[in-house]
């Protein structure tokens, strides 16, 4: 085992310490295990499924292909960093219950911050820009019908 | 120290210094692969991240600078697309958003895949790739940096700085082949310039051989048949004819994600259209300016 490392993540707003960490935990392996941030979810760890994504300094990454080490000093959001409260949901969480694009949920959290993502920059898009923006998320489940529909649903109520 | 965050090409050569065993990470895409399977183990890592130098890029006279920490989401942007459109189209291939927003041009060049996607455009370019260490600078071309599969003349703790490449080339497409238009790594890629000014043709393969490969007696056939003065393919079968001698350039192999056959049909289909593209497009430029 070679030595272990410490360091700081700032995550959601918040300051956490990190200790005895293996320098090659992937940013996902600190989330979950580490800060109790579970809601990045962990499958491919090669950045195929994009279940795990988050914002890294504004921009959307998957989780697993950041070293967390290499983090330090970057602003990252999570998706429980995108919810106005605990018992909360987002605008566009609270579009994918209403239109069934919740199904097994695993893909929901990524999709969530991929939509929050595509949103904050183009709150008007089309539907192959927003098919563009989800095309690094999998969902095995809705067929993505369902994911749109809740995406034009988040743009329709936003623009009031 | 077994982590190196530097902010500086000094500082990351410094860190090299310490550990000269250090791994360079750049945006992770494929490093962080390896270490998620337990196929890499890094004893020190320097991240390449935050290093100031590896940012943005400039214009230098005919050319442009690009820093190789750029993502290539950063290689879309619409004011650099303008000088760069090959590099541009190449780079909306790559993976997806999330993988686009992290993988840089320099870990494309450092990891060396043959199916790498900037690899062809950079080659039909003929870029200059620009190398730095404690020791200085040197400058090189894609084949002498990249001379196999993931293999790269890269000395322990050399880091590729910039890539250096003519702005506005001519025209320029590039096309690859894959199972889905997102997410994919190419089947087959193909790069092709025509540089209406230099009256020279540029193709390159990505995908078929262990390398990127110029297909330089394609180049030479198609530039015979162009009207350099009309700028149009008076023979259109001559398209046919390039297209078969760029499958001709191709040395492709059967793997997992394709086979030898496939890939030289692919290349052949994907160079042909390119430059069908290429003459139409400037076609209709030309009626447009006309009208």
């Amino acid at each position: 085992m070679s030595e272990l490392i410490n360091y700081r993540l700032h995550v959601n707003g918040v300051e956490h310490e990190v200790a005895d960490a293996w320098l090659g935990e992937s940013l996902l392996y600190v989330l979950r295990e580490r800060l109790g941030l579970p809601g990045s979810k962990n499958a491919c760890l090669q950045g195929e499924c994009g279940s795990c994504s988050v914002l890294m300094d504004g921009k959307v990454v998957c989780s697993c292909m950041v070293l967390a080490a290499s983090a330090v000093g970057a602003d990252i959001v999570t998706v429980e960093g995108l919810s106005p409260g605990e018992q909360d949901l987002s605008d566009i969480q609270a579009a994918f219950l209403a239109e069934g694009g919740v199904q097994c949920g695993f893909c929901t959290p990524g999709l969530v911050v991929s939509v929050h993502d595509l949103l904050e920059h183009n709150p008007d898009p089309t539907e192959l820009e927003v098919r563009e923006a989800i095309s690094g998320n999998l969902c095995r489940c809705t067929g993505y019908g369902r994911i749109l529909a809740a995406v034009r649903a988040t743009q329709e109520s936003r623009q009031g | 120290m077994l982590v190196f965050l530097p902010d500086s090409l000094d500082e990351a050569f410094e860190a090299f210094e310490q550990c000269p065993d250090a791994q360079l990470l750049a945006g992770g895409t494929d490093f962080m692969v390896e270490v998620n399977y337990a196929h890499r183990r890094p004893p020190s890592v320097v991240c390449l991240r935050k290093v100031g130098e590896l940012c943005g890029w400039r214009r230098d006279g005919a050319e442009v600078v690009l820093g190789a920490g750029m993502t290539f989401t950063e290689l879309m942007d619409p004011r650099l697309s303008d000088l760069l459109p090959g590099l541009a189209q190449a780079s909306r291939t790559v993976g997806s958003p999330q993988i686009r927003n992290a993988g840089t041009l320099g870990g494309n060049l450092g990891t060396a895949s043959p199916a790498g996607d900037s690899l062809p455009v950079l080659s039909a370019l003929d870029a200059t790739i620009v190398v730095a260490s404690r020791h200085g600078r040197r400058s090189l071309q894609l084949d002498e940096l990249v001379v196999g599969p993931k293999r790269t003349t890269l000395e322990p703790g050399e880091i590729i700085v910039e890539i250096r490449a003519p702005a506005q080339m001519g025209s320029q497409e590039f096309l690859k082949v894959g199972t889905r238009n997102a997410m994919v790594i190419a089947v087959a890629n193909v790069a092709l310039v025509v540089d209406w000014a230099g009256q020279s043709v540029r193709c390159a393969l990505g995908s078929v051989g262990p390398v990127v490969i110029r297909a330089r007696a394609a180049e030479q056939f198609i530039s015979s048949r162009i009207d350099w003065t009309t700028r149009t393919l008076p023979d259109e079968s001559a398209a046919a004819e390039f297209a078969d001698l760029v499958r001709a350039a191709a040395r492709p192999i059967d793997d997992h994600r394709s086979t030898a056959d496939y890939r030289r049909h692919a290349v052949g289909v994907c160079s042909f259209r390119a430059l069908r593209r290429i003459l139409a497009n400037h076609r209709d430029d030309t009626l447009g300016r006309a009208s």
